[in-house]
């Protein structure tokens, strides 16, 4: 028999969940409900306005469907049959019309935003173009204004509209930095696709892949990090200055022609993998492993840790990606890391 | 010719394998529906078990994706699809006073298609891995170059086999509910159940097609090394994704409307109310079935279509949700005023109510193109669709399943085990799918085999998991109420509910092998309920006592079935299989063509007999 | 509801709808070709996005479709399907021996067609133009290749009913059969008008 205490069992994980978890709107580099740019601010406010509308509509139906479950349950002994009625015309129209009149609310807004979004700012010359190449399972950057090639972390200057042109070199992925903006695919051959973004202010940002592309789909972060105008030069800069070898002759020798073959580094090396300039100062390893000092998660540790665990094998880590297990020593993996985490830039 | 056929008549096994009765067809796909929806549960429960806490291992990357592949496609195709084929096949017929559907034959053939599709699909777990490129299976993930076992071609032709089965069934009940209709019983006098089933098969017949090509395009890409996909040779892969939407949408649509229809039943018995609005009703699910076509690009509004077909498809989008409203408000004002009864078949109703308006809602949200942008393949995407498949589908066929059981099967589900079930089913379902609109809003995407700490994501994904538990148990209850209830005495009365206001409640539960003894004489809507306002104690009958003519039953959908299946995995292994599967297939169809099928007869003296022996 | 072959001697008029077994296969029969339309119509809309996808170095729709060809096909494919609505006409009026002459000519007519597109295809082969070759080509050849597996199952069909016909007479059981195999044969008619047009003319033009 349903009665006041039923419902109220039914609503109240849901109410103290709810309550639990509005309270947090999310972090600053990754929720959708925190946005940090003016594209994803736009994109909050549709959301924030759609859900006042669904509450409303949501309360409204509740309401009702509670008084009448408790109103008309049927009490024992009644064997009464109900007055039989057909409909009601006014009613209908009114949950009709009203419906309708929320669409518009809805709606206007909703395609002047997709027409506001939708502006093209690859021929900007006050934005800064960045393209996006994203493979199996590791992000590509170009910038081609700068002729800076990079990856796994997109360095922009804060308060800068960035165009970016995504496509994909094998199997769809999709471009997601939830606290800057929606999302878009990145498709092959000719169906390029162009979207734009703003950071307010400086910081790291979550990056995300959005479509199932394969085992490794989980593991396929990258980050972007704004910073101030002034360190985004000298970034770039930095990315074109030759690079070093490693010191030991030994060890370079087997750099170049391990590591070489593939990744590129400074101004030597082959351009078809992640670019390694600059590795020392990434946030993570191949994406997903977090360079830290203090390490809490088991995906967590410090850059020459994260390089050694990627380098002795790159498909434990990240099952089906490119990289093979190369040839080298446990010495010699350890020297190139240790390598890799001093390569940084000063920016 | 005369009428003297020889009566063919098969027991055990045998009988169930070459019934052409709707009653036992149903009984079939409730099986089959029910065997399918466990192993689809299974897998979601071991999803659930991989995500409930960060970087966890349970399972490798690779099973994952075939898990959450299959558990979608299993869910969609071979689960919720036959059970509404089951209630289907057990009820309409009933409900307009017909012995049985336009085609019995092929309504065989059209479950064992199915059947032998989905066994086929299952069979690459067995075979070097399950498909794994998603229920979507969006190429180029999908194209030989990056998959390269057979799982993706076992996606194909299992579904392609399957298909075809759920196409048969959309025309055979568009021919029965149009031709077949007792007298009296015109379009707007038949139960919203029976409406629902006609407009769901229209979707099929429209939907499926499309699926074929964009199924054989793929198949004919891996098998063949055709182009339609390949991008080095001018493929392209946006088309797959417009040719698997415009089958998709309608889709979901095929899975919705015969829930709203039951909803529909279940209330308004339940309630001693006939239906608020009917005409609007019928009105109503006409206008979704028709806009379901017009918006299949909302799943693509990322992929760059341009903001013009994004603002078109937005709007298109939207509006569905105003004939839903309709719907929604119809069923309330039901219950207003009435007198309502809460068994357990009417809390699966009365729960669905709010639970497919939360899911509707965020729908509406989804519809805005810029904020799907965020929304697109996280987890909200996941919590709004189980919300209205799960909270809404799956709540419709239980709540089905228990009002319809003594008609099926001459017993009543226990009533304090179906109360049981729902409480667990309901409250796990909500843990398990309310937290998960946050996850996503938070930065969660979809399909990911798992996820770091530190996220904020670890607690949500737990409650998750526990909600999904207590889902499973509520299907076990279920199951437990079922063998509970087979082994009580199958003496349910006609109307053992007592309120039945439709034509399947005026005849003995479980329904007789020829279902009427008499077609009835339909004087309104609420056929039954009609004649019991009027005083009377049954229908009056249309038609005179006299022989009823059955149609025979035969192996040959069977066969016909298992030489597709023998196709299906010759198109994989070896070419010759496949020559003789298609010849054992085409040979059943010539000997159904040449061996015409004038059925039986039976006789007045033996319709003393009760019911269909399941 | 059995099937009567006579009643009072005579075969009634339009003796394909006289019981509802017959009703609900005509009814049963427009809906399947209902679905096939949007089947078609699927495949069109593939060859339409993918037609201009030729390749470097391969043959291209000017350069391939002979007009002359295709025309003479499609001439002897619509012909055969006025020589359906001849052997229908002979059947309602219960003449079976001009109904059965006009089925054979009918399937002979349909054979014809598919001899020449296997010929047609065999050329094209020969050019350079396979089904692997690219995205255009694969969907020329599903496209019209699909349409061609329709018109031989037809043909054997047809051919299939014709004998049934002889063995056992026209009565209300087979004229169904006979009228479904008719509408099915018009139906691919019409296809290949859309295909003659979006793929021979258009390809032959743009």
């Amino acid at each position: 028999m349903m009665n006041r205490w039923h419902v109220m069992k039914r609503l109240m994980p849901l109410l103290a969940m709810m309550s639990l978890l509005l309270a947090a709107c999310g972090r600053e580099d990754l929720s959708t409900l925190n946005p940090q740019g003016p594209v994803a601010e736009q994109q909050f406010g549709l959301m924030k306005l759609s859900i006042s509308i669904m509450v409303l509509v949501v309360v409204v139906v509740f309401v009702i469907a509670i008084y009448v479950l408790i109103r008309f349950r049927r009490k024992p002994g009644d064997n009464r049959i109900p007055v039989q009625v057909e409909g009601n015309h006014k009613l209908e129209i009114i949950w009709t019309v009203i419906p309708l009149i929320l669409l518009v609310i809805l709606g206007v807004p909703t395609v002047k935003t997709v027409f506001g979004l939708a502006k093209d700012y690859s021929n900007d010359e006050n934005a800064i173009q960045v393209k996006v190449t994203a493979h199996q399972y590791w992000w590509e950057f170009e910038y081609p204004g700068y002729g800076v090639k990079t990856a796994q972390e997109m360095v922009v200057p804060a308060n800068a509209i960035i165009s970016i042109e995504a496509k994909t070199a094998d199997v769809l992925h999709s471009f997601w930095i939830p606290a800057l903006a929606g999302k878009i695919d990145t498709n092959p051959g000719g169906n390029v696709n162009r979207m734009y973004f703003e950071a307010n202010k400086p910081g790291v940002y979550y990056g995300k892949c959005a479509e199932l592309c394969g085992p490794s789909h989980a593991y396929m972060d990258f980050k972007v990090k704004a910073v101030d105008e002034a360190s985004f030069q000298r970034w770039v800069t930095a990315m074109k200055a030759p690079a070093e070898l490693p010191a030991d002759p030994a060890i370079a020798e087997k750099f170049v022609n391990e590591c070489l073959t593939c990744h590129a580094i400074g101004d030597k090396g082959g351009q078809l993998y992640p670019n390694l300039t600059g590795m020392g100062d990434k946030v993570a390893v191949a994406g997903f492993l977090i360079n830290t000092d203090n390490p809490l998660y088991a995906n967590e540790g410090s850059a020459y840790e994260n390089l050694k665990r990627w380098i002795a094998d790159p498909q434990e880590v990240k099952p089906g990606n490119s990289m093979p297990k190369v040839n080298l020593t446990e010495q010699e993996i350890d020297a190139i890391a240790k390598y890799l985490s001093e390569q940084k830039l000063d920016y | 010719m005369a009428h003297g056929h020889t009566v063919k008549r098969y027991s055990g096994l045998m009988d169930w394998l070459t019934t052409v009765d709707h009653k036992k067809i149903g009984i079939l796909y409730l099986i089959a529906g029910g065997f399918f929806f466990l192993l689809g549960g299974l897998e979601a429960i071991l999803i659930r078990l991989q995500l409930w806490k960060p970087l966890n291992d349970f399972v490798s990357p690779d099973t994952y994706n075939e898990l959450l592949t299959m558990h979608g496609t299993t869910m969609i195709f071979l689960a919720a699809m036959p059970l509404l084929f089951a209630l289907m096949n057990a009820i309409v017929p009933l409900q307009i006073g017909a012995r049985d559907v336009a085609f019995p034959f092929v309504n065989a053939l059209g479950f064992w298609t199915f059947f032998f599709g989905g066994v086929l699909l299952n069979v690459s777990w067995f075979t070097g891995g399950a498909p794994d490129a998603g229920w979507t299976s969006y190429v180029p993930l999908a194209s030989t170059t990056y998959s390269q076992n057979h799982g993706v071609d076992y996606y194909v032709l299992g579904l392609q086999i399957s298909g075809i089965g759920s196409l048969i069934g959309g025309i055979n009940f568009l021919v029965t509910i149009i031709n077949m209709r007792a007298p009296g019983m015109s379009f707007m006098r038949m139960p919203m159940f029976t409406w629902t089933a006609f407009i769901t098969s229209a979707l099929i017949l429209f939907a499926f097609p499309a699926l074929t090509v964009g199924l054989a395009a793929l198949m004919f890409d891996r098998l063949f090394s055709a182009n339609f996909f390949e991008v080095a040779n001018g493929g392209n892969v946006v088309l797959w994704e417009h040719i698997f939407w415009i089958f998709g949408h309608p889709e979901v649509y095929i899975l919705i409307l015969p829930a709203f229809g039951i909803i529909s039943e279940v209330i308004s018995t339940f309630a001693r109310k006939r239906l608020f609005g009917y005409s609007s009703m019928v009105f109503a699910t006409m206008l979704i079935g028709f806009l379901g076509f017009m918006v299949w690009a909302h799943h693509m509004f990322t992929t760059g279509l341009g903001p013009i077909a994004n603002s078109l498809f937005s709007i298109a989008t939207m509006l569905i949700a105003v004939p839903t409203g309709i719907k929604i408000f119809n069923w309330l004002f039901t219950m207003w005023g009435g007198s309502i009864r809460f068994t357990a078949a009417n809390l699966f109703a009365v729960g669905f109510v709010p639970t497919f308006v939360m899911g509707g809602v965020t729908g509406v949200m989804l519809a805005a193109a810029p904020a799907d942008f965020q929304y697109h393949d996280s987890y909200f995407v996941v919590a709004h669709f189980h919300y209205v498949i799960v909270g809404g589908l799956v709540m419709g066929i239980f709540a089905g399943l228990h009002y319809w059981w003594p008609k099926m099967f001459g017993r009543i589900l226990n009533e304090g085990l179906g109360k049981l079930t729902f409480w667990t089913f309901f409250i796990g379902f909500h843990l398990t799918f309310f937290v998960q609109h946050f996850l996503g809003l938070l930065g969660m995407q979809r399909r990911i085999y798992t996820y770091q700490d530190g996220l904020d994501f670890n607690l949500m994904n737990l409650i998750s998991t526990v909600g999904a538990i207590l889902m499973g148990i509520g299907t076990i209850v279920f199951l437990v109420n079922v063998v509970v209830t087979w082994a009580k005495p199958k003496n349910a009365a006609n109307d053992p509910w007592e309120d039945g206001r439709t034509l399947e409640w005026s005849i003995p539960s479980p329904a007789p092998e020829y279902n009427f003894v008499q077609t009835p004489l339909v004087r309104g809507y609420d056929a039954l309920w009609k004649e019991k306002m009027d005083g009377n104690k049954g229908m009056t009958p249309a038609e005179p006592i006299g022989p009823i003519h059955m149609p025979s039953p035969s192996i040959l959908p069977f066969v016909m079935s298992l030489g597709l299946f023998v196709t299906g995995l010759g198109l994989m292994y070896n070419f010759v299989f496949a020559g003789i599967g298609l010849l054992i297939t085409f040979g059943c169809m010539f000997l159904r063509s040449v061996f015409d099928d004038h059925g039986f007869h039976i006789e007045p003296e033996e319709l003393q007999d009760k019911g269909v022996k399941a | 509801m059995s099937a009567h072959t006579h009643v009072d001697g005579q075969l009634p008029h339009e003796p394909e709808k006289a019981t509802l077994e017959g009703r609900n296969k005509v009814l049963g029969f427009w809906l399947f070709l209902g679905g096939e339309t949007v089947l078609f119509g699927t495949l069109f809309a593939a060859f339409l996005a993918l037609r201009n996808q030729v390749g470097d170095g391969n043959p291209t729709s000017q350069e391939l479709f002979d007009l002359g060809l295709v025309g003479l096909a499609t001439f002897i494919l619509l012909t055969s399907s006025l020589t359906s609505v001849f052997s229908i006409q002979a059947m309602h009026k219960n003449q079976v021996k001009p109904m059965l002459i006009w089925l054979a000519v009918t399937v002979l007519l349909g054979a014809s067609f598919l001899g020449l597109e296997i010929y047609e295809f065999f050329h094209y082969v020969h050019m350079g133009h396979g089904y692997t070759t690219s995205a255009f080509s694969s969907s020329f050849y599903t496209l019209v290749g699909f349409h061609g597996a329709h018109v031989a199952f037809g043909v054997t069909w047809i051919t299939i009913l014709i004998f049934q016909v002889l063995k056992k007479g026209l009565n209300t059981v087979t004229a169904p059969k006979l009228y479904v195999a008719g509408m099915y044969w018009h139906f691919i008619d019409v296809v290949w008008v859309f295909i003659f047009t979006v793929v021979y003319l258009m390809g032959k033009v743009a």
